[in-house]
């Protein structure tokens, strides 16, 4: 604790870079995910495409995939791109599984129902598909938000400034402290980032909470992304 | 493209093969590592994601644990218990089971969940017990979702054995970890390749054995119910989304 108090600033200054650095990533994989999970939905061809695709790029160990995106992208090894980078391709995999459930999970009978009173494909999709599948979105995006930021610190690994210095540095100067409150703080990061999506979820889908039903089958669909 | 060539260079080098060094020797630990916790992990979690899936008892706290395990940052944890044990190879053994526990925990207890209550009503009322009901009813149609949990979780065990390059042990994680260190990038390249390599493989073996075990009928989903039209059943898929803190 005494220790926290001497090196508040560094450790202060590392939340926010985790913060900036982790944000990114689950914005990133939020947006794109929309129109790539529309079209997993959609196409039976497009959802094994993307699906496996996801998969496999899910199952490169992030470690790996940080050292190699260097290649790939000619940026330099100690380069914040490479992790952030690394990071929106694993929310891209599992935000586009997500949204494509995400759109599954939408009555055909209301998408009938829209159809029959007069909505375009464009406002169908935005006013009815896109809302109704919000919640079933935001469980995806919620495992996503928590990964990303306990995945960021493996980038301090190949020097890329997170929360994840305080467990290297901790580990070198054999002090446990620093490594628990790496973790602390970067619980607390993953812990606030979860509020505001719920927060979120519940302005924008104040629905959800008047079917509670419903929110509970939401919420074992994103028990078994657990 | 220089760059994956010298990586390349490296690894189909016959001297970089064998030696208590090379990349067989390196393989093996990795896969030992791996192997190990995964047996010890499938014994603990599966029987009690069975356990709570079956009973219905004690699945808040299944779900709390799952969630928590994600949020933890691994290379803090291993880093940590490391600190505490000392160096070798049970600690790290200790630290991957830690995560690979929930993820199969998951997957068992979801799959069981997702198994519609008719039917398992429907077993108990023509007269089997509840193992019958366990083994030749939930087990069966949860069994893509079971899987889909060995195969999140070993992916996460082959991920953070990587990592234990950095705390002196070896496995293919060391090329990587040695690569960084020394700042030869062709090294670390070629780290990461081979422990590229080693994770699609194994996923792809599980994801065949995965065929071998599922029912025909239950993987091609002619155990879905179409009059529950409300959240999708992630049965469908065959796999549990990816466990994200593979690290």
């Amino acid at each position: 604790m005494v220790w926290l108090w001497d090196n508040l600033d560094l450790v202060l200054r590392l939340t926010a870079d985790h913060v900036r650095l982790s944000i990114i990533p689950i914005v990133v994989g939020f947006i794109v995910c929309i129109p790539f999970g529309w079209l997993a939905n959609r196409y039976t061809v497009a959802r094994t495409i993307l699906l496996t695709l996801g998969g496999v790029l899910f199952s490169i160990p992030s470690l790996a995939l940080f050292v190699t995106l260097p290649a790939l992208l000619g940026t330099r090894i100690l380069d914040e791109a490479n992790v952030v980078v690394a990071l929106c391709v694993y929310a891209i995999a599992v935000m586009v599984r997500g949204a494509a459930d995400a759109f599954s999970s939408v009555s055909r009978d209301v998408i009938s129902s829209s159809t029959a009173v007069g909505f375009s494909a464009v406002s169908r999709f935005w006013t009815v598909e896109f809302p109704l599948a919000g919640p079933v979105l935001l469980a995806s995006l919620r495992v996503v938000s928590v990964s990303t930021v306990s995945l960021l610190s493996v980038g301090s690994l190949i020097g890329v400034q997170s929360l994840g210095y305080l467990f290297i540095n901790g580990y070198q100067r054999d002090f446990p402290g620093e490594i628990l409150i790496g973790i602390a703080f970067t619980v607390i990061v993953a812990v606030v980032f979860d509020t505001i999506l719920v927060l979120v979820g519940r302005l924008l889908m104040p629905w959800t909470r008047a079917t509670p039903r419903r929110r509970s089958v939401t919420s074992a669909s994103a028990a078994v992304t657990a | 493209m220089n760059l994956f060539l010298d990586a390349l260079n490296f690894l189909f080098d016959p001297a970089n093969l064998a030696g208590s060094n090379g990349i067989l020797s390196r393989l093996v630990d990795h896969l030992w590592y791996t192997g190990l916790s995964m047996a010890v992990a499938v014994v603990i979690g599966i029987p009690l994601g069975l356990l709570v899936g079956h009973t219905g008892r004690g699945r808040n706290a299944v779900v709390a644990v799952s969630s928590a395990a994600r949020a933890l940052p691994t290379l803090g944890l291993i880093f940590l218990i490391i600190l505490y044990t000392g160096l070798g190879v049970g600690p790290l053994i200790v630290v991957l089971v830690i995560l690979a526990v929930p993820p199969l925990l998951a997957g068992a207890y979801s799959g069981l969940e997702a198994v519609n209550r008719q039917t398992i009503d429907a077993a108990r009322a023509i007269g089997m017990t509840e193992w019958q009901i366990l083994l030749k009813v939930e087990m069966p149609l949860a069994m893509p979702l079971i899987f889909g949990g060995i195969r999140s979780a070993t992916l996460q065990v082959i991920a953070t054995a990587t990592i234990a390059g950095y705390v002196g042990l070896t496995g293919l994680g060391r090329f990587l970890i040695e690569g960084l260190a020394l700042r030869d990038y062709k090294l670390a390249l070629a780290g990461a390749i081979l422990v590229i390599a080693l994770a699609l493989c194994v996923d792809a073996i599980l994801a065949l054995a995965q065929r071998l075990v599922v029912p025909h009928g239950v993987a091609r989903g002619l155990t879905r119910h179409t009059d529950e039209s409300a959240a999708p059943t992630p049965r469908q898929h065959g796999r549990v989304s990816p466990a994200p803190s593979n690290p």
